[in-house]
């Protein structure tokens, strides 16, 4: 099963050492996936794959401990919020849905700036809406079925988790 | 676009999507389908389409095996045609 917790040394090294990069060239994606290839949905699937990897090298329960589904159902809403409250603004602005240069007089910015900054905004809620989404897919995949109840997930997580901590703390 | 190396990536792909479709074990199938998938990231970088290239490295490659490898476990290995 995918929720067995391993006790891989190597792979749990390796994952440690990945994941900062992985987030960091996932937030370097969205951030500029205006001028270059990239944006939003890319992102915010790296950001998936990095929170997969905690879920493939250290088990189900510290991946939940990070976020669980509540968590992950409540950034989506918040990220799809973004998008349709950015695209909302400038239609109730005067303009037509996701019409950025609405946005000029509210931010105190030029017109072309807005627009780059719309874009930005729209695509930091794309990220967030698909990062999350994609999470709770695989939390319900690959996760253990049944008990949604977070004391019986985390209950057997806790003896090998506190092995798995040991060479943590005496590093 | 160089036509050499879009026709041996695309012998490539052919191998691959052949391979994924016969072989028996489904594990197999899905490691060879995610080949498939960066053979097909290749093409379209190759082709111009960096945008669909990202996005195949990143949805094909990762997370739909991911699903997959999922799916079988919960399921079995062993294919039943």
């Amino acid at each position: 099963m995918l929720t067995r917790v391993y006790d891989n040394l190597i792979v749990q090294t390796v994952c440690r050492v990945m994941i900062p990069f992985i987030q960091i060239y996932a937030l370097y994606v969205i951030a500029h996936g205006h001028y270059s290839p990239g944006g939003g949905f890319q992102g915010g699937v790296i950001l998936t794959a990095a929170l997969a990897l905690i879920f493939l090298a250290y088990g189900q329960g510290p991946a939940i401990r990070r976020m669980n589904r509540i968590q992950a159902v409540i950034f989506c809403s918040i990220g799809v919020a973004i998008y349709v409250g950015i695209g909302l603004y400038c239609l109730l602005a005067g303009g037509n849905f996701l019409d950025y240069s609405q946005l000029a007089p509210l931010l105190h910015v030029s017109v072309p700036r807005a627009r780059s900054l719309g874009i930005l905004g729209v695509e930091i809620g794309v990220g967030l809406a698909v990062m999350t989404a994609m999470y709770s897919i695989i939390l319900d995949i690959a996760g253990q079925s049944g008990n949604e109840t977070q004391s019986t997930d985390t209950e057997p997580e806790t003896g090998p988790q506190t092995a798995n901590r040991k060479p943590d703390s005496s590093q | 676009m160089i036509w050499q190396l879009d026709f041996l990536i695309l012998i490539f792909v052919i191998i691959c999507a052949v391979a994924a479709i016969n072989i028996r074990d489904l594990l197999s199938a899905v490691i060879i389908l995610g080949a498939f998938s960066f053979f097909m990231c290749l093409l379209w970088t190759e082709m111009g389409a960096i945008d669909v290239a990202f996005t195949e490295a990143s949805v094909a490659t990762a997370i739909s095996t991911l699903l997959f490898v999922g799916a079988i476990y919960k399921t079995t290995r062993r294919s039943k045609d």
